[in-house]
Parts: C-alpha cells; structure tokens; sequence
C-alpha cells in the first residue's frame, strides 16, 4: 500500500491503496464514481474509458499509480443532468441510449478526438470507436449524436 | 432511483403519503410458472394517488434498456390525465411491486398495455374518481372532464376537484374492474408520442445508479473461480495458497461452487487468479466443426409437431417439383457488455439481493432454495444492469454473491470477470434446420416440411431450478430434467411462439387456422436434444432461427421459379398485417420487381443485391418486414451491408421514437449477430471468452443507413417491439448475398470465410 494523490473532475483525493490496482476499481470503489465502468477488465470494450491529458484512456488498465497526479476526467465530471456538456446534451437529444452501460466508452472517446482535432472526419469518428462496442447497437444514433455535437464544435 | 436501502412497501407508502396497505404477499401456493406471475387483482396492488396529487405506480415489469419505464410511466399518466412528470413508477420489488412473473419475450406491451394489469388498474382508478368527483360536485359523471389529475364540468371549469382531494393518501379498496373503458387511442395525449426516455440525461451524465454501483455499508468484494473446463468437478482447494493476501477474508466452497471474499474488489481478483483448487479433468466436447451433425445424430430426443396435415408425403410425391435444404446457426452469446453483477446481504436467516434479474418474484424463490431459507425471508429489488437480451448472467451472479455473503455475513458484490461471463451464460440455440418444398405446375407451393434439431440444457430459472444456470448446478442443484419424447403427438391447438411454423401455411389444427399463409400441406417436427452446454433465451430464441430457414428457403424456391422474391411471399399470405408490412418495406425500399440473383451478377469485385425478410412475430406480437441492401466484396469474402428498410406493425404505438430506437438497435444487432457472431470450444471448454474471441459490430463499424416505416394500429391489440427486427435481418442479408452474387449462404455467421468458400465453389 501507499499513499497515492489523485485529481478527479477537480478535486484532489489522498488515497492510501496498493499501487498496482487499476484506477477503475479506485474511481468506481473508493471514489463511488458511476460514470467509468466494469466490462471486461482487458481494456477491449471502453465502458472505463476517462480522460487522461486530452487522451482517451482505459481504466481498467491503467495502475493507479500511472496517474498519480494527473487530472482525470470522468462522465460525471464533464456535466450534470440538470447541466449537461454539449456532447451529453447531443446524447440525450437524440435518444441515443438504450441500456446506457458503454456511454463512458463513447462519449469520452469520442470528445477526446474531437478535443483534439475540431475537424475530425467520419472516418476519423469511425476509426476512434473502433475498439468501442455498444451491445445494444444504439450505433447509429450515437453516431449522430457524435457528429451533431461535432457541428457545434466547429462553429 | 438512488434507492439503495432496502424499504418496505409500508415503510416506502409512510414516506410517499399514501396509505396503501392492502398489498399483501401472496401464498406460495398460488405462485406458477406463468411467464405474468400472480399480480394484484386490487386497484390499490398497483397505484396509490399521493396527498399532493401525485401518482405512484407499480409494475413487476422491469427496464432492459428498451424504454419500458418511460412508456409504462406514459401509460399511467394516459389513463390517469396527470403529466408525465407527476407519476413516480417502482418496478420490481419483491416487497412492493406485483408479481409479474418474468420481463421477457418482448411479452411487457402485451401484457402491461392491454386490458389487464397495470392499464386496467389505470383505467378502474380513474372511473371510481370520476364516480367521487360526481358525488362531490353534485354532477352526473358524464359532465365532467378531467385533466392534469384535476376533474371539472365540462361547461364550467370553475366546478373542480383534484384527485388529490378525492383520494390522497388514502386506499382504493377495489377490485379491478374489467369493465373499465381505456382512453381510447384516439384521444391520446401522452401515450403515442416521443416522450424523450426518462433515465437518459442521468445514463448520459453517469448519475445512474446501475446494480453495477449499488454499495451498502461494511460491503465485501467476492469473485468466483469457475471450473476449468466443462464437467469439471471440484476435488480440493488449498485455502493457505490465499490466506495471508492482503484483504483476503474467506474462500468459500459450497459442492462445485468456489469463491473467495476480500476486503477491496482488486484483492479479490488477484487472490481468486492465485487460488490453488484441484479440478477432475472435463468431461469432453463434441468437435466444433461437427456440431450440426451432433445435433442431429443426438438421442433421446424431445419431438413436438407445431403442425401436422398428414398429407406432406403424398403431396411432395405428387409435387411437379420438390425443393429441399438445410440450414445451420451457431451457438451465440448474449454477452452483455457489462459482465453480470449483484449484490446480496445475508444475514440472520434473512437476504436481501439487488439484482439485475429480469424475474424478481421467480428469483427470490430459487435464491431462497440455494440458500437454505423461506422465501419470505429473501427481499430482491431489481436495479437495472447493461443490456440483457435475454437469459445473461443476472440470475446466476444472483446466487454468487448471495453464497458468498452467506457464508461470511456480510454483504457481498461480485461482478463476474469477463471470461466467466461468457464462458459459462446460458448461450443462444444452435440448429439444425431441414425443409422440404413442393410446388405445383403454376409454380405455386402445395406442401411445406419442416424437421429440426437443438440442443437445450437449463434455462432461466424459472420457480424451481436454480440449478438451471451455472452457479446453481455448482451449487448441488441439478437443472431441469430432459423430457425425452418421441414420436410427437399430435398438436392440439396451434402456437407459434418459437416461429417454427413458416409464415406461408395455413397453420391449420383440429380445423382451426391460426397461420399466415395459404399453403395447407404442412408438417413442422422440432426435436430439442440435451446440450452441452447452458442454453436460454437470447433475443429472439429459436424465432431468429426458424425465421432465418423459412425466410431463407422461400427465396431459393422464387428465384428456382424465376419469381420475385416479394411477389412470391405475397402470393402464399393470406394475412393482411403481414402482407401491409411486406409491401411497406419493399416500396420504402424502391424494391426493383424482378428474380434474383441479379442480372449481371459477376465474379469478382463489389457486387450489390437486396433482399427481403418477414415475420409475424411469436406467430401473434408483432408485424416486421426488412429489406437489406449489400454489397460483396468478392475478393475479401466481406459483406458490407449498406442499408436497411425495416416496417414494423406492433398494433398501437406507444412511443415512436422508443419503437424506432428499438428497431434499429434490433437491426444491427441482427448484422452483428449474422456476420461475425458465433461461440467457439476447444475439446474442454469454451473458448469465446473475451472481445478478441467473440467479435460483435463495434461502434466504428461501417454502419447501414436504417430507415423504419411504422404502421400504427391504433384499434389493435399492443404487440412487442424488441425482438420483431433482429428476427428477420439475417435471412434478408442472406438473400441478398444471393441477389448479388449468386451464391446461396445456409449458415450464419455469413464470415469473410464461408463468403469466399461460397464463391470458390461456383467460381
């Protein structure tokens, strides 16, 4: 064990924990967080996805101790539901949640790229969530939740 | 919904307001199997009218992901005149909610919409206010309206009364009254439009509490170790190999079952991977590349005739030709992208389990067997999980975490890992279809044969069975017996619930006819045989299947006969509803009329073609046609399916854009499932056990463009809308691979592979 300092959606935990757990278990345990997700432990669907210095990153793998320090983002850090981020608002006006479970994967890998890069291309969008699965396959509506929330970005 | 204490239906109507007490739990005798339980006969069973004019609703049917809060929530505020957001509706709670038996088989609009249940309590609490709104004004109730939960004159609004005026806080004290008029569809308001989903800016902005976050005071992490193979049994554990690890609490052994509690999640997981256990070696596997011939070499069987006319010999030999062909699925998984979690506290002879089970009032039966208690003693309250699709592993976790807390009296989460998940869930049937053809001298079908084999082994778990899913059996229960039978009697009535029975023939039994179509020969055997491995349901259970073959075969039979492809479905329906859909699809489409495979149809290249599917549903909950449009990639064997028309008919629709949402969801999961999806096994076990293994569509996948025509029946029955589009897409894909290309692909998953190999043969 050791004491590692975390910065979560803006606020500084000291936590005392083993330094090889994976920041999920830190966020969805000892922070109580629901944005960031179980799916599969390996790092191969995106339900734990934060962001990581403008980076979309897999929490489920990634030792705590990797990031110490560094400023993590999760669903719940971009907005609330009585205030949403663009991107969430995008989501919820077009209804493009059915179970809801892999919105961490999609919504944050896909702000992450266009964080990035304003002007991302579809094919830019498609390759991104590439190795983001949604099983409920809403695939078409967060596509366009993507791209509507990428108009507004361009403005 | 950050219900995470567990409360009483007393305690939770104290805090609302209202005084509904009348609620009792039923005797365990008059619990059954049927799939809508034993629910409420009383008014006051399922809604109370809150001091302040709110209304609390209850349903014993759940939220999947599918909408059905928001639509159920609609359909309280309809038959009630109250806005949406003034109806608080608590699902599925053993110590609250009816007993609604089990959400599944797209059965909730069925059952929750029609007239019974939740819309009849609806519409019975409504006439009684009116009857107390009239006693109170001194008017006759034919003069009074009502809106927003206020009831007035219609000639002067100024003479009004509140619901929660008339009856706040207290008890109807009513039966329902089966004679109580629904709002008719006409006069809907909230009912029928897009009333956006309830839990979405909460989902979109990771406020909502899954079972997956439910955390209770002094709580443990469990993890399980499955067997290494399939039979394995347990022979012994060294329980020093963990003791010592930080946070180790306790390894836990019941029979089969394994498992270990720590202090922190991640501690449970490293201590479970370094357990030392001695497993007997598996008891073997057939070989997966054999798996359609073992099915249907397999003794004994379980054969059922849907329909037996007696005359397909004689009409196929007297048939100026007979067509025949056999079609395979593979096992496929649900694979829900959460892996399955719960949470159970048991202690002092009581439990209390927070689960994702689409069957809280069935699961506290069996957890209460597994755990050695009386179901009264065991409280579930259902808290929603990802996507299910069916029979996942929410019963199952279910029973892990409750043995696990059992044993160390504290409550326990577990969350499978992901190859536990997929390794041991109750997967989709395989099958193994025969069908044989016979057309007269007009080219017009006279008789239809149908034989086919799958395998089944568990199931949901239903009253009785935990020993259905994994952890049970682990546990010392056997799943339910295999029900060897053969010959098949004869049917007695006609059911298509498994969509066995083609949608062309008349379905005739005893006389009466309860088919789609036209052609009057017809014989349909199915014979189950015992799996080897869990089976259960997956969305469209053996519909998806039959549907594939029937929808499949009808298309080699038109384009033998130079016909097209719609023309010839249209000629053998007889049912209007089927027909319309067929014809909304096809014209959505700008189907182009003439035979398949295309003219020009080449080797080589990218070559385009369409196709079309259709179903009724369980052979009575829902209307679906597709059209699929692709494009083959001859030198890769890679199907890209570019786009998809899909008309639907599900009677009165509740909520069009859910209904939209849903189709389209269907849709691709229907791609998914018939290009890439398919369980693998070595000669121990399975060895589908992650994202790299089993490869569904991901959300960068080259997606179609998905157009939907919705037929609104307002004056119809409420039929499913879940499971109507994935049934039919892989049969349109198929036929249209055919379209374009010529080659007749019989089994799903259509992979780059089989593609080529396809092309290989006749190129």
């Amino acid at each position: 064990m050791s004491m590692i300092t975390l910065k979560v959606n803006g606020r500084t935990h000291m936590l005392d924990v083993d330094p090889a757990t994976p920041l999920l278990y830190i966020l969805s345990d000892d922070l109580a967080l629901r944005g960031p997700k179980f799916g599969c432990g390996l790092g191969q669907c995106g339900c734990c996805t934060v962001i990581i210095k403008g980076q979309a990153v897999r929490s489920c793998v990634t030792p705590v101790s990797s990031v110490a320090g560094a400023e993590i983002t999760t669903l719940e850090g971009l907005g609330s539901s009585a205030k949403p981020h663009p991107i969430q608002k995008a989501f919820i006006d077009e209804q493009a949640v059915q179970c809801g479970f892999c919105l961490s994967g999609v919504i944050m890998t896909a702000k992450a790229l266009l964080d990035r890069n304003p002007k991302a291309s579809d094919a830019d969008i498609q390759q991104a969530l590439s190795g983001v699965l949604c099983r409920c396959h809403t695939h078409t509506r967060m596509v366009r939740a993507i791209k509507r929330y990428a108009q507004g970005v361009k403005a | 919904m950050n219900c995470i204490n567990p409360i009483s239906r007393r305690t939770f109507l104290k805090t609302s307001g209202a005084l509904v007490v009348t609620f009792s739990l039923a005797p365990e005798s008059v619990f059954s199997q049927r799939l809508d339980g034993a629910s409420s006969n009383q008014v006051d069973g399922w809604l109370s009218v809150n001091a302040d004019g709110s209304v609390t609703a209850f349903t014993g049917k759940c939220e999947l992901g599918h909408g059905l809060y928001t639509a159920q929530t609609q359909l309280v505020a309809e038959e009630l005149s109250v806005p949406v957001n003034r109806v608080k509706l608590i699902q599925c709670d053993t110590e609250i909610t009816p007993d609604q038996g089990t959400t599944s088989g797209a059965q909730s609009h069925p059952t929750n919409f029609n007239h019974g249940s939740l819309a009849l309590a609806c519409a019975t609490a409504r006439e009684a206010l009116t009857r107390l709104a009239a006693t109170r004004l001194g008017l006759p109730a034919d003069r009074l309206g009502v809106k927003d939960g206020v009831i007035s004159a219609k000639t002067d609004p100024s003479q009004k009364v509140s619901y929660g005026e008339l009856i706040g806080g207290k008890k109807f004290n009513l039966t329902l009254d089966t004679r109580a008029k629904r709002k008719p569809a006409a006069e809907w308001t909230i009912l029928g439009t897009p009333v956006p989903r309830i839990e979405i800016p909460a989902m979109a902005t990771g406020e909502f509490e899954y079972v997956h976050n439910v955390r209770v005071p002094a709580m443990l992490y469990g993890q399980v170790v499955r067997p290494p193979a399939v039979g394995s049994t347990l022979v012994s554990v060294d329980e020093n190999s963990v003791i010592g690890l930080p946070g180790v609490v306790k390894v836990v052994v019941k029979k089969n079952f394994l498992g270990v509690v720590a202090e922190k999640p991640w501690q449970a997981i490293q201590a479970a991977n370094k357990l030392k256990a001695v497993w007997t070696p598996g008891t073997g596997l057939p070989k997966h590349s054999e798996i359609h011939d073992y099915l249907r070499n397999k003794k004994p069987t379980r054969d059922t005739y849907a329909v037996n006319s007696k005359d397909v010999d004689e009409k196929l030999s007297s048939a100026v030709k007979v067509m025949k062909s056999t079609y395979f699925y593979p096992y496929q998984m649900h694979g829900s992208i959460g892996s399955s979690c719960a949470v159970a506290d048991v202690q002092n002879g009581k439990a209390t389990v927070w689960s994702a089970s689409q069957a809280v009032y069935p699961l506290r039966n069996t957890v209460a067997m597994v755990l050695g208690l009386q179901p009264e003693n065991v409280h579930i309250i259902f808290k929603m999980g990802s996507g299910c699709y069916g029979c996942n592993g929410a019963d199952t976790v279910s029973y892990d975490a409750a043995l696990l807390s059992q044993a160390v009296g504290r409550p326990v989460r577990v969350q499978l890992t992901r190859k536990d998940e997929m390794a041991w869930e109750n997967y989709g049937l395989a099958f193994v279809i025969d069908q044989r053809i016979g057309v007269d001298e007009n080219g017009t079908i006279i008789a239809w044969d149908y034989e086919a084999w799958s395998p089944t082994l568990g199931n949901r778990p239903g009253m009785t069975n935990p020993g259905n899913v994994v952890t049970g059996f682990l546990a010392g229960f056997p799943p339910a017996a295999f029900a060897a039978r053969t010959p098949a009697p004869d049917p007695t009535n006609f059911a298509n619930n498994n969509n066995a029975v083609p949608s062309y023939v008349t379905g005739t039994v005893n006389g009466n006819s309860g088919g789609t179509g036209n052609v009057r020969s017809q014989r349909v055997l199915s014979r189950d045989v015992v799996s080897p491995f869990w089976t259960g349901p997956l969305r469209s259970p053996a519909r998806l299947q039959n549907t594939f073959a029937h929808e499949s075969f009808i298309d080699e039979v038109a384009a033998e006969l130079k016909a097209d492809p719609v023309e010839y479905r249209l000629r053998h329906l007889s049912d209007t509803r089927l027909m319309d859909v067929v014809k909304g699809a096809s014209k959505a489409a700008n189907w182009d009329s003439r035979p398949s495979p295309r003219n020009g149809a080449r080797r080589g290249g990218i070559s385009s073609g369409r196709g079309i599917a259709c179903v009724l549903y369980e052979g009575d909950n829902g209307y679906c046609a597709v059209v699929a449009e692709v494009d083959v990639h001859q030198d890769t064997g890679r199907v890209a399916v570019k786009r998809l028309v899909i008309a639907n008919d599900v009677g009165p629709i509740s909520n069009p854009d859910g209904l939209r949402n849903q189709l389209e969801g269907g849709a691709l999961h229907g791609v998914s499932r018939t290009l890439s999806e398919e369980v693998t096994w070595d000669d121990q076990k399975v060895t589908s056990i992650d994202w790299r293994t089993y490869r569904p569509l991901p959300v960068g996948a080259e997606i179609p463009k998905i157009e939907t025509v919705l037929i609104n029946r307002p004056d119809a029955p409420a039929a499913g809308a879940g499971e109507t589009a994935v049934t039919v897409v892989a049969a349109a894909i198929g036929n249209a691979i055919f379209d374009a290309t010529g080659i007749r692909l019989r089994q799903v998953p259509f992979t780059p592979e089989r593609v080529k190999a396809a092309l290989g043969k006749i190129g």
